[in-house]
C-alpha cells in the first residue's frame, strides 16, 4: 500500500565528545496512509526524541541509519523539482512562535513570501485575498494583523499566523512540534481545532509532537509512545489511554492531572509510583525505562525488548508481555 | 482568619515608548495563612508583574504608582503590621527568603554551572540569616531530602541534574528559612508531566511542613484544581474572580473563568469539542474601557461597555466582578 510518509528502521546517533554516542531516535518505523488524511500524535517527554524525528522528517537532519520516504521516494536523495514540491506539501509549525519570525519585517511577510514562490496569485489584489481569507480561516481578524509586527502580537496570534500560512499552501503534510506547550490554555483549543478542520474539510494529515497526553487524546486517531528514542507503545489513541500495557505509558496516564478539584491525585502521592527522573547513563542493551520501571525484571537490563503486537493496531516494547523473552 | 499579606489597589506600571502599559491596574487579594492561593490567567494578565511586586523586585522602567501590601506577621511575638512598599530597601531584604521567598519563572536555569548545589544553597543561607557556615552545611542533607532528593546530590553541579531536580534543588533553598509565604511562578512550565507531578507534590509537602502560605502563578487550570484551596483569576491587570477552588471550578461567575474550564482538554468522557476563547488578548497601554472583558464576552451588554465592574461578594467567599451579578 503507498503510503504519504514513511519511517523504515530510522535511526540518528549523536557522536560527542571522548568517543560519546547517543542514539537518539531508536529503529523506529512508522507511516502515514496515503488515502485518508490522519493525525498521529507522537508522545514523549523531553529527550525522547521527538524532536529529532520531526527534524529528520523534514529534511533538516539526515538519519543515521535508515529512510524516510515520502510518496515512495526518499526524501535525501530527492532530485531539484522533487524537493522543491516535498517542500511545499510538507509544512512545519514549530514550538517557539517567537523565534520563527524576523522582527524587521511585517508578519505579512511570511505570507507573502510562499504565494510569491509557489505561484499562488495572479495579482496583487488576489494575493490579498488570499491572505484575508487565509487569516480568517484560522479565526483571526486580518485588519488586526495585516501591517503588524511580530512584537505586537501574541504567541497564540502568531502561531495562528503560521497555520494560516498552511492554509495558503494547502500541504499534505503538517509536522507540528509541541506547536502548544508556549501558547495560553484558552488559544490551545482554537489551535487543536483548526488542525482537526484541516483533517476533515482539506484532507492535511498531521504529525503531532508533544509532551501532553490529553491534547492527543483530543486529536484522536493513532498514538506514538516515545521513551528515550524508541517507541514503546502504539495503537489507537483511544484504545491506549483505556488499556494501556506498557509501564511508562501507565505512568504518563497517572501523571495527568485531571482539571477537577474533587478528584485530586497531587496532595496524596503513594511512593508506588517512581517518579524520579532517570539520569543513569544510557545503555543501548536494555530497555531504557529498567531503572524507572516498577516491574522491572533482570531481563530488562540485559537486552532491548522487542516489538510485541497486543492486536491488528496495538504494539507495545516491554518484555512483560513477551511470552518467548 | 487574620491575613498574612493584604493586596490593597496595587497597580505597577511601565513607561516604554507605546505610552503606558498600564500590567496590574488595582489589584486587591488577601493571603492567609498556612493556605495555597493559586492565580491564574492567560499571559500578558499580568501574574507575573503582580507578584514581582509582592516582593518588590519592579524595577525600571516599571514603578508601582500606587498601593500597598500589608504583611502581617508575628515575629518574637510582637505582631508585626508593615507595608511593603513604605519600607526602606535594607529592611524589604531582611524580609525576602525569611518570611516571603519567591521562585521566579525558569529559576532552575539560574543555578550558577560552576558552583556545586551545596555552595548554592549554602550561599542563600549565610546571605540572608546569622548561621555560622559550619551550621549551613549542616542544613543542606536534610533541605535536600525534604525535597525528595538524595543528599549526595549537594556534591554535583548543575548540569548534572535533569530539570525537575534543579526545581526542587530551587524548591529546598525557598523553603530553607522556614519562610511564612512561597511565591511561586510557572514552577513546572519547562518539566514534562512526570516530572510535574512529582515537582508540585514535594512543593506541595514541603509548603504544609513549615506551615507556610503557598502563592502559585500558573497558567494550568488542572494544576489549580489539583493544588490550590483558593484561586484567583487575573485578567487584564485585574482580578475577576476569586474564590475556594472548588466552588469556582463547580460553578465559575465571570464569563473568562467560565471560558478557561471550558477550554482544558481531558482524558474523561467522550472528546467534545473545546470552545477556547476567541478574539485577541487586550493590550496594556490600551486596556477596553468599562469592563475590559467585554469585547470577547458572549454576554456583554450596554452598561460593560460603559463602567468598569464592582468586586462583589456573590456566594461566600467568592467574588465576582462582573455586571451580570449586579454591581451596578
Amino acid at each position: 500500500m503507498p503510503s504519504l510518509l514513511e519511517l523504515k528502521n530510522v535511526s540518528k546517533i549523536f557522536y560527542g565528545a571522548k568517543g560519546r554516542r547517543v542514539r537518539a531516535v531508536d529503529k523506529v518505523n512508522f507511516s502515514l496512509q496515503k488515502e485518508e488524511p490522519q493525525i498521529i500524535s507522537l508522545v514523549g517527554e523531553s529527550g525522547s526524541g521527538k524532536t529529532t524525528i520531526a527534524r529528520m522528517i523534514l529534511g533538516l537532519l539526515p538519519p543515521t541509519e535508515g529512510g524516510i520516504y515520502y510518496l515512495d521516494k526518499d526524501i535525501y536523495a530527492m532530485d531539484k523539482n522533487e524537493r522543491k514540491e516535498f517542500r511545499r506539501e510538507v509544512q512545519a509549525v514549530f514550538q517557539d512562535p517567537y523565534g520563527i519570525y524576523n522582527p524587521f519585517y511585517r508578519v505579512d511577510r511570511v505570507l507573502e513570501i510562499p504565494i510569491k514562490k509557489f505561484n499562488l496569485a495572479t495579482s496583487k489584489e488576489d494575493s490579498q485575498r488570499l491572505i484575508t481569507e487565509a487569516l480568517e480561516a484560522v479565526g483571526l481578524r486580518p485588519k488586526d494583523i495585516i501591517g503588524k509586527y511580530p512584537h505586537q502580537l501574541s504567541g497564540g496570534e502568531r502561531q495562528r499566523v503560521m497555520l494560516a500560512r498552511l492554509y495558503l499552501l494547502k500541504p499534505k503534510l503538517i509536522v507540528a512540534d509541541e506547536p502548544i506547550s508556549m501558547i495560553d490554555v484558552a488559544l490551545r483549543a482554537l489551535f487543536l481545532n483548526i488542525l482537526l478542520d484541516f483533517k476533515n474539510k482539506y484532507g492535511i494529515s498531521c504529525i503531532f509532537i508533544t509532551h501532553d497526553l490529553s491534547s492527543a487524546y483530543y486529536l484522536g486517531e493513532n498514538l506514538i509512545i516515545l521513551y528515550k528514542g524508541r517507541i514503546v507503545e502504539r495503537g489507537k489513541t483511544n484504545e491506549i489511554l483505556t488499556n494501556p500495557y506498557h509501564p511508562y505509558t501507565k505512568l504518563l496516564i497517572k501523571a495527568l492531572l485531571p482539571p477537577d478539584p474533587e478528584k485530586r491525585i497531587l496532595t496524596s502521592i503513594g511512593s508506588d509510583v517512581r517518579l524520579n527522573e532517570d539520569i543513569a547513563p544510557y545503555k543501548e542493551n536494555s530497555c531504557h525505562f529498567a531503572n524507572r520501571c516498577p516491574s522491572s525484571m533482570d531481563i530488562c537490563r540485559e537486552k532491548a525488548p522487542v516489538a510485541v503486537k497486543i492486536n491488528e493496531d496495538h504494539e507495545v516494547r516491554c518484555f512483560l508481555y513477551d511470552e518467548k523473552g | 482568619m487574620e491575613e498574612i499579606l493584604k493586596i490593597e489597589n496595587l497597580k505597577i506600571y511601565y513607561r516604554n515608548v507605546s505610552g503606558l502599559a498600564k500590567a496590574v491596574d488595582g489589584v486587591y487579594l488577601n493571603v492567609y495563612p498556612n493556605e495555597i492561593l493559586g492565580i491564574a490567567g492567560e499571559s500578558g494578565s499580568g501574574k507575573t508583574t503582580m507578584i514581582s511586586g509582592l516582593v518588590r523586585l519592579v524595577k525600571p522602567p516599571a514603578y508601582i504608582p500606587e498601593g500597598s501590601i500589608f504583611l502581617n506577621y508575628k515575629r518574637n511575638g510582637d505582631l508585626l503590621k508593615v507595608d511593603l512598599l513604605k519600607i526602606s530597601e535594607n529592611e524589604m531584604r531582611d524580609f525576602r527568603w525569611k518570611i516571603i521567598s519567591y521562585i521566579p519563572q525558569g529559576s532552575m536555569n539560574s543555578l550558577n554551572p560552576v558552583l556545586r548545589i551545596k555552595d548554592q544553597m549554602i550561599d542563600v543561607i549565610l546571605e540572608h540569616s546569622d548561621r555560622s557556615r559550619e551550621e549551613a552545611e549542616s542544613m543542606v542533607p536534610n533541605l535536600l531530602r525534604s525535597v525528595n532528593l538524595e543528599p549526595n546530590v549537594a556534591d554535583l553541579y548543575p548540569h548534572e541534574l535533569s530539570g525537575g531536580m534543579k526545581q526542587r534543588v530551587i524548591i529546598a533553598m525557598a523553603l530553607a528559612l522556614n519562610p511564612k509565604v512561597v511565591i511561586a511562578d510557572e514552577p513546572t512550565t519547562a518539566l514534562d508531566v512526570v516530572s510535574q507531578m512529582s515537582v508540585l507534590s514535594t512543593l506541595y509537602q514541603v509548603c504544609r511542613k513549615v506551615n507556610a502560605s503557598l502563592i502559585l502563578v500558573t497558567h494550568d487550570m488542572a494544576v489549580h484544581a489539583q493544588l490550590t484551596d483558593r484561586v484567583a483569576i487575573m485578567y487584564a491587570g485585574k482580578i475577576v474572580e476569586v474564590g475556594r477552588t472548588t466552588e469556582v471550578f463547580k460553578k465559575p461567575f465571570h464569563p473568562y473563568t467560565k471560558a478557561l474550564l471550558l477550554s482544558i482538554p481531558t482524558i474523561e468522557g467522550e472528546p467534545r469539542r473545546l470552545e477556547g476563547i476567541s478574539g485577541l488578548a487586550p493590550s496594556p497601554t490600551n486596556w477596553p474601557r468599562g469592563c475590559r472583558f467585554h469585547p470577547r464576552c458572549p454576554y456583554s451588554k450596554e452598561v460593560c461597555k460603559e463602567r468598569e465592574p464592582e468586586m462583589i461578594e456573590f456566594g461566600p467567599g467568592h467574588y465576582v466582578s462582573c455586571f451580570l451579578y449586579g454591581g451596578e
